[in-house]
């Protein structure tokens, strides 16, 4: 069954081609990541994605419902959750309160201007951190958090939505690689155990083979494989933009 | 050129310009008459309110420069203060006049009409002055470094450049033109006490239309005020200022960065604002216990500290809806006394015009200010922190110029007199009870929706919109509804203080005012709950004491408000709060 279906997707940037015709095709509760060198356009697929650019051209699908042109807000509410490359948290609130609007926000209680936001939805939040393992942190300023914690809390705050999709992107950037496998692992389980579909950008290969069951490459804009991890590494045109043939920049 | 390097809102640019009138007519009074000496010493009051500038910039900003943007403008205020006390003693309260040498007598026939010659200079002086800033910023070291400086002064810093020289050498030149201009304008006006704050919020308008520190945007929004202020008396002499406001409206509404301007640069490295946490109980006990001995005053205190208490409870309400939108909002205004005033003027003018009763008018305060509220909010929210201060700030002009200039309807300067409280309300007692109970209900009010999901949008927003956006919550319509709360609660306080005061004039929604509710909200802590509460009180009765009993109060105020700005960077509630609960 296909959850996300990406046809044509374009963008251009003044004269630069960011994104050139991508299309491709996210099934449920499967995990699919984007891989390419620096510039190879993975984030701003992404931000087409979650609605923080408009694509020049092209069509994005929800479970067949055109999304393509919903803000970010709504995208909320169509069931895609978000976590950001550098950590995006609302810092004057407690871990658990950055939880209870997310989840005020998705029962449409935001606007309620005389209860007690400190104990709303306090329960369903907590239950939440319980699953990223951040209960112990509850009660503290997000603003003060780890690196490693705070991209806990956007996976927290990314599933108080009950989200079928889930857009990562470069989910563990910044961390120490224990803390990767870490919180790579936290994610397949909570797929295996509620059945979303994760989309993620990653630098880090390790990442990519052991938690993505399927790749996409993308280079200068184009996607240029779509596979398996195996398949991947076995591709010629992805060794070339990866080990640089000297037809290619910026590899990792 | 100043907020482009320094990020730094320059109240006190209207009292360089002050400055520059003043010195060039000194001057100008001890220099022989012919154009040589005139021109040279007109640059030299230019030169001599450079001067001035670095002795503020090395004395003040310099310390501040790492401070909220809102302590900068407060500490740029009390120099507004302290210069025009200085020009007072100085040069005296009379305007003064410089008669025009002979040969600046002339005047041109163009298509008939009489164009004098001083004017027809001014038109050269403007692009010659633009011309060699255009070559300062392109054809020399110096130059490139502001540039890049405004791009990033971050950037500019880690390369080694010395931001201390770079800073002071573009406040002084910043300075010095604003001098310049105060020279300028010398010949055709005068100088007198009263320039500083008419060219601030014009300088504003220019600035944020022409698009943060871009010389050449500026200039050309010059030029577009200006025409449409010249047109504006032909065509419509008694809404000039709406004219203009329209016009910026509009360019904005295309360019939210003004004509020439960019996004501004990202920033970085600003410490995380502190969390609320639930009052604890033994403050709000507190609380009930202060206002059970403030409705006891009436059996202690005499009627003038009871007149001042009731000025106090006013001022608390403004200072605390003003509070609601900065604080967990994350929206300055520089002009909060709009609403404060539009508030007065609705419970004046329904007193006066439909003879309706007190009751009446303290409904009509809130509606009137809180529909003014929703229509200005609508058009501004979208725009950012400090572009939307200035347009805040130029929108409290124009209800101020309309309260002077539609004599007919609101008495223009003579204000109107006569806005009595019911007769149950009459006697000072009563009147007090009301204004705390409703001073106290609205502050309930507003702190209960801090503290409520909405007011936890609104931090959200504020912290992050990004985040707020990926969970849905729709930034533009929080800020707006924030605004409009802000708005309608100002509107009550100002009806309020209208039959405290039993009139209303054009002063109620005047810059000074607006300014006391920014130093009210900032000496109590922006990001506490209780500082608005505990700022009212302070600053007003700081400025009584001062006003009372001494002479020189302008200038005590002014040093006052510095000091404070330099001692408690986070407000005396925050330091207090700072002390009480280290990090939980």
């Amino acid at each position: 069954m296909t959850l996300l279906r990406v046809e044509g997707l374009v963008k251009s940037f003044g004269g630069v081609r960011a994104v050139h015709d991508v299309s491709f095709s996210v099934g449920g509760g499967e995990r699919v990541a984007i891989i390419g060198p620096n510039g190879a356009g993975k984030s701003t697929c992404f931000n087409m994605l979650n609605g923080q650019l408009r694509p020049d051209a092209g069509r994005v699908f929800l479970d067949e419902r055109d999304v393509t042109r919903m803000p970010p807000e709504a995208k909320f509410r169509a069931g895609i959750g978000r976590t950001f490359q550098i950590t995006a948290t609302f810092a004057s609130q407690t871990v658990a309160e950055n939880v209870q609007m997310a989840l005020l926000s998705f029962a449409g209680r935001l606007w309620n201007p005389w209860r007690r936001a400190h104990t709303a939805s306090r329960d369903q939040a907590v239950a939440l951190l319980e699953r990223v393992g951040l209960v112990p942190q509850a009660h503290r300023a997000a603003g003060v958090l780890a690196y490693g914690d705070l991209k806990r809390l956007e996976l927290a705050i990314a599933l108080a939505n009950a989200p079928r999709l889930l857009l990562m992107d470069e989910p563990t950037a910044g961390m120490a690689p224990s803390e990767r496998a870490a919180l790579m692992t936290l994610v397949s389980g909570i797929v295996a155990e509620s059945g979303i579909s994760v989309l993620f950008t990653e630098h880090d290969m390790d990442v990519v083979f052991g938690h993505a069951d399927r790749v996409l490459v993308l280079n200068r804009g184009e996607l240029i494989f779509a596979g398996t991890g195996e398949g991947a590494r076995a591709d010629e045109q992805v060794r070339a933009v990866y080990l640089g043939s000297g037809v290619t920049s910026g590899g990792h | 050129m100043i907020f482009g390097v320094t990020r730094v809102v320059n109240f006190a640019h209207g009292s360089f310009f002050m400055l520059g009138a003043y010195m060039a007519w000194t001057i100008l009074q001890h220099l022989p008459r012919d154009p040589l000496s005139f021109a040279a010493g007109i640059l030299l009051a230019a030169g001599a309110v450079g001067l001035v500038g670095v002795v503020v910039e090395v004395l003040l900003l310099r310390r501040i420069y790492r401070a909220a943007e809102l302590f900068q403008l407060l500490a740029t205020f009390g120099v507004v203060l302290i210069v025009q006390e200085a020009a007072l003693f100085i040069w005296g309260p009379e305007d003064h006049t410089l008669s025009r040498p002979r040969w600046l007598r002339g005047a041109f026939d163009i298509f008939g009409e009489r164009f004098p010659l001083w004017d027809l200079y001014l038109v050269f002086v403007g692009p010659v002055v633009l011309a060699g800033l255009w070559l300062l910023f392109t054809r020399t070291r110096f130059g490139i470094l502001v540039r890049a400086a405004t791009e990033d002064r971050e950037m500019v810093a880690a390369l080694g450049v010395d931001q201390k020289f770079l800073f002071t050498a573009v406040f002084a030149l910043g300075a010095a033109l604003a001098g310049l201009g105060g020279a300028l304008a010398l010949p055709a006006g005068s100088a007198n006490l009263q320039m500083d704050l008419a060219i601030i919020a014009e300088a504003f308008v220019v600035v944020v239309v022409g698009g943060l520190g871009s010389v050449p945007g500026a200039y050309l929004a010059a030029l577009l005020i200006a025409e449409i202020q010249a047109f504006g008396i032909v065509l419509m002499p008694k809404i000039t200022l709406v004219g203009v406001f329209l016009v910026m409206a509009l360019v904005l509404a295309v360019r939210p960065y003004g004509l020439l301007g960019k996004p501004p640069p990202p920033e970085r490295g600003r410490d995380p604002l502190p969390v609320l946490r639930p009052t604890p109980r033994w403050l709000g006990m507190a609380g009930f216990a202060a206002l059970a001995v403030l409705a006891a005053l009436p059996a202690v205190a005499g009627a003038y500290t009871l007149s001042l208490a009731i000025e106090i409870a006013c001022l608390t309400l403004f200072a605390a809806s003003l509070h609601f939108m900065m604080g967990p909002g994350g929206i300055v205004s520089f002009g909060h006394a709009a609403f404060f005033g539009l508030g007065a003027y609705a419970a004046a003018l329904a007193t006066r015009w439909l003879a309706a009763p007190m009751e009446l008018g303290l409904l009509a305060s809130p509606l009137l200010a809180g529909l003014f509220g929703a229509a200005f909010g609508a058009l501004v929210v979208r725009l950012s922190g400090v572009y939307l201060a200035m347009l805040t700030l130029a929108f409290a002009q124009i209800v101020w110029a309309t309260s002077f200039q539609w004599v007919e309807v609101t008495g223009g300067d003579n204000g109107i007199l006569g806005v009595w409280p019911a007769s149950w309300a009459r006697d000072k007692a009563a009147f007090w009870w009301l204004a705390l109970g409703l001073s106290a209900g609205g502050v309930f009010v507003l702190r209960r929706m801090i503290f409520s999901p909405f007011g936890y949008a609104m931090r959200a927003v504020r912290d992050s919109p990004l985040r707020a956006a990926a969970i849905g919550i729709r930034a533009g319509h929080v800020q707006w509804a924030a605004f409009t709360v802000a708005a309608l609660f100002a509107g009550l306080s100002g009806g309020l203080y209208a039959y405290a005061k039993g009139s209303v004039f054009p002063t109620y929604v005047a810059i000074p005012k607006s300014v006391d509710a920014l130093m009210m909200v900032l000496l109590g802590g922006v990001q506490t709950v209780a500082g608005p509460v505990v700022g009212a009180a302070a600053w007003m009765g700081l400025s009584d004491l001062l006003v009372r009993f001494i002479e020189f109060w302008r200038l005590a105020l002014g040093a006052a408000i510095i000091a404070l700005v330099l001692l408690f960077p986070h407000g005396i509630a925050g330091a207090a709060q700072q002390r009480l609960m280290r990090d939980a």
